[in-house]
């Protein structure tokens, strides 16, 4: 693409022609603040951080939707600048609930950060009337706190652009517009699919996780209860950014440290329950194709993702798979076959899970997930409710030492760990899938052509002579463009792999947030990615099927794949859900 | 459930639903449909409740959200029906300076009902309205095209009881 060369602050920069005046000036390595402002998601222009001045316009321009034209002539921080940026915070805060040192977010919120930045010295600058809202806590996975709102609809953008949900919206008009959905519903009366993307959009703390920090505390605390963790593995991928290391780094080690010390009896790992998964996924998916089974088989793992094909294509439940979640089979064989081999009873166990994920807090609760005749999970928290868990209770993370998960739950192959990325389950799966068919060993274990963070992949292998076409999707917007066209008979895949967050589990609704400057110019999904894979590679076992501690579950308890057994405790059911109710 | 439905029971007919739906159909595929939807939805059913606002969504596949967000923005787009009898009060500023406000506060609680909304019994609709071109008579409402000026809120009694 052509060049055009423009002055940012007298320095000569030179970008591709179409570019915004942000977007040349980052080139340049100078930094305008923004917002509103999510690349490709919320490009409205309206919170007026990212004002700069151009040589020759009337008035402060947008600097992220502004496009650059040969010659031009910006400033980014004249005082004039720095002034109107002053005074934009501040009217922010004069209807802003400022109990900063109670809030989620404070030490990462973006508004606060501004407001340091831009010296804001005088929060009541613009003091007057302002609006009180009720917290909405009505759904099972979060809280919206509309008096920290500051309207600048990241969260409506996600949720009906990126997701195609749009259970959230602008309602009403001026100083009366909040956040909400139709007819004042509460978010959890609506078909809100519970993915949390909101939530990792939000620059302040009117959205957050329902925090179950201190019922772990307390449940460890208790000498009657065995507290058991699962982690995912998208946790280890992102959980080192809340403790200042750099994204993309593999904190494996030190979480199972801290997990430990925070005083949990097992430290598991729920690779575990996704190779687990896979076996029962392959297997199912093998019978379909052998014996005419609804196809495509679409997989199971990502909640939201359910909750989404329950609400939005009732008519394709069908092809879910029956498996449960990894999160659930494990939680599932916590309190069965652990249990019995140990001689705990299931009711003093307290089966946690650490998930980059919200919809999880939804999936706890669902029906057919309780394979003991108590819950296969009762706590589900997210990474960030982990890190500040580990804050919590004293423990200096960057000094922990590296340690490893508790057998036999702790012990898994690659396949198992690659779940988190959009791609990895289907990967998984045929691994195992083609050595089944086949009855062969594979020569190669990638399968590169459902890697990378496209949000719809394609990809035929033929295998034991039969083709098998199978497509991934991730982000609900994608998803529902790949069902239209199964649905529509354009598409005969075999076997589809869905996540309900784009990029999959790494940048799930749950992983610590990632504030508006840096995500617009950084690939968090591919970098997070990257994490899993490298850790797959380095793994000696990388098929889900010789994992020896499931070769030894399957000898000791469940027999073989699909037994009736494994269909009653690590098989589900889904119901038909409408929207607009 | 939907909270904030009207507390007038929707009595919406066949003929309406089908008129709706021929619009809906003539329209939906247009760029910048839903408001001329929203209009025409309004002229068939006098207002925009959940009902109608729920078959809008279902045929366009428009989210419920976005047509509440427009519904709640335009004031030109009622969620309550009017009544037998419409009350305006006029909160323009000569009547307001005159306590047009405490007459708007009186005939909310004697009503029962928030501005823009309808009595249960579909007899009476408050609505705030600016300027009736009688400032001469402040503070003034009107009940359908009868005016009553140089009010005061001891006057309401008799005023509504008129139209009991």
């Amino acid at each position: 693409m052509e060049n055009v060369t423009i002055k940012i602050n007298g320095l000569t920069v030179s970008a591709p022609a179409g570019s915004t005046i942000l977007e040349a000036a980052h080139l340049a390595g100078i930094k305008i603040p923004t917002l509103c402002y999510l690349k490709e998601i919320n490009e409205i222009g309206a919170c007026r951080m990212c004002v700069v001045e151009v040589k020759g316009a009337r008035n402060l321009v947008a600097a992220c939707m502004y496009p650059i034209t040969e010659g031009m002539e910006v400033l980014t921080n004249t005082p004039k600048l720095i002034n109107s940026r002053k005074r934009t915070l501040q009217l922010l805060l004069s209807n802003h609930d400022k109990k900063c040192l109670s809030c989620v977010r404070s030490g990462n919120c973006e508004l606060q950060q501004l407001c340091t930045e831009y010296g804001v010295d005088d929060t009541d600058y613009y003091a007057g009337e302002a609006n009180h809202y009720e917290l909405d806590t009505s759904a099972a996975h979060m809280v919206r706190d509309n008096n920290k709102c500051i309207l600048c609809r990241r969260c409506v953008a996600v949720c009906d652009k990126v997701q195609g949900i749009g259970v959230i919206g602008a309602n009403n008009r001026g100083f009366d517009t909040a956040i909400g959905s139709a007819f004042e519903m509460g978010l959890g009366e609506t078909s809100c699919v519970s993915c949390g993307q909101c939530i990792a959009v939000c620059p302040t703390g009117a959205l957050y996780e329902k925090d179950y920090t201190d019922e772990i505390i307390k449940a460890i605390a208790d000498p009657d209860k065995y507290v058991v963790v699962q982690t995912a593995p998208s946790v280890r991928a992102a959980l080192g950014e809340e403790f200042g290391y750099p994204m993309g780094t593999d904190v494996e080690g030190k979480m199972a440290a801290a997990l430990r010390r925070i005083g949990f009896d097992k430290v598991f790992d729920t690779d575990w329950g996704a190779d687990l998964t896979i076996i029962e996924e392959a297997n199912e998916l093998v019978e379909r194709i052998q014996n005419g089974g609804v196809l495509p088989m679409i997989t199971s793992c990502s909640p939201g993702w359910i909750k989404y094909c329950e609400h939005y294509f009732p008519d394709m439940t069908e092809h879910l798979s029956t498996c449960k979640s990894p999160q659930q089979m494990f939680g599932a064989m916590l309190k069965t076959y652990f249990a019995e081999k140990e001689g705990i009873d299931p009711k003093k166990i307290v089966s946690v899970s650490v998930m980059p994920c919200t919809a999880k807090k939804f999936e706890i609760g669902r029906d057919d997930q309780n394979a003991a005749g108590v819950p296969d999970v009762d706590i589900s928290i997210t990474t960030r409710e982990l890190a500040r868990l580990i804050r919590r209770c004293g423990i200096e993370f960057t000094a922990l030492p590296d340690e490893g998960f508790d057998d036999p739950m702790g012990e898994s192959t690659g396949a198992g760990v690659i779940f988190g990325a959009t791609g990895g389950v289907m990967e998984a799966a045929l691994r195992t899938a083609v050595e089944t068919l086949t009855g062969e060993t594979l020569p190669s274990l990638d399968f590169k052509e459902v890697r990378g963070t496209q949000g719809i992949k394609e990809a035929s292998y033929t295998i034991a002579g039969k083709e098998i076409k199978v497509a991934v999707a991730s982000g609900l917007g994608n998803a529902r463009t790949l069902l239209n066209r199964v649905k529509a008979g354009e598409a005969d895949y075999h076997f589809i792999e869905i996540m309900g967050c784009p990029g999959g589990c790494v940048n799930g609704g749950g992983q610590p947030q990632v504030s508006g400057d840096v995500r617009n110019f950084t690939d968090v999904r591919g970098i997070r990615a990257s994490v899993l894979y490298k850790n797959d590679a380095a793994k000696t076992i990388r098929k889900s099927h010789e994992n020896p501690a499931l070769k030894k579950l399957y000898a000791e308890y469940l027999g073989k794949p699909g037994s009736h057994k494994a269909h009653e405790t690590l098989h589900t059911t889904f119901v038909k859900r409408t929207i607009n109710q | 459930m939907l909270h904030k439905k009207s507390n007038v029971p929707f009595s919406g007919t066949k003929e309406q639903e089908q008129a709706l739906l021929e619009v809906i159909h003539e329209l939906k595929d247009e760029k910048g449909a839903l408001m001329p939807i929203l209009q025409k939805a309004q002229d068939i059913y006098g207002y925009l409740p959940a009902e109608v606002q729920k078959i809008i969504s279902d045929e366009t596949g428009i989210p419920m959200e976005k047509i509440y967000g427009v519904a709640t923005f335009y004031s030109q787009f009622s969620l309550s029906p009017k009544g037998q009898y419409r009350i305006s009060v006029c909160l323009g500023t000569a009547c307001y300076v005159k306590g047009s406000g405490d007459i708007y506060d009186k005939l909310m609680e004697k009503l029962g009902i928030s501005g823009g909304e309808c009595t249960p019994d579909g007899k009476f609709s408050l609505d705030a309205c600016r300027c009736v071109g009688a400032c001469g008579l402040a503070p003034v409402m009107m009940v359908n095209d009868d005016v009553y000026g140089r009010l005061t809120v001891d006057d309401i009694d008799d005023i509504l009881a008129k139209y009991e």
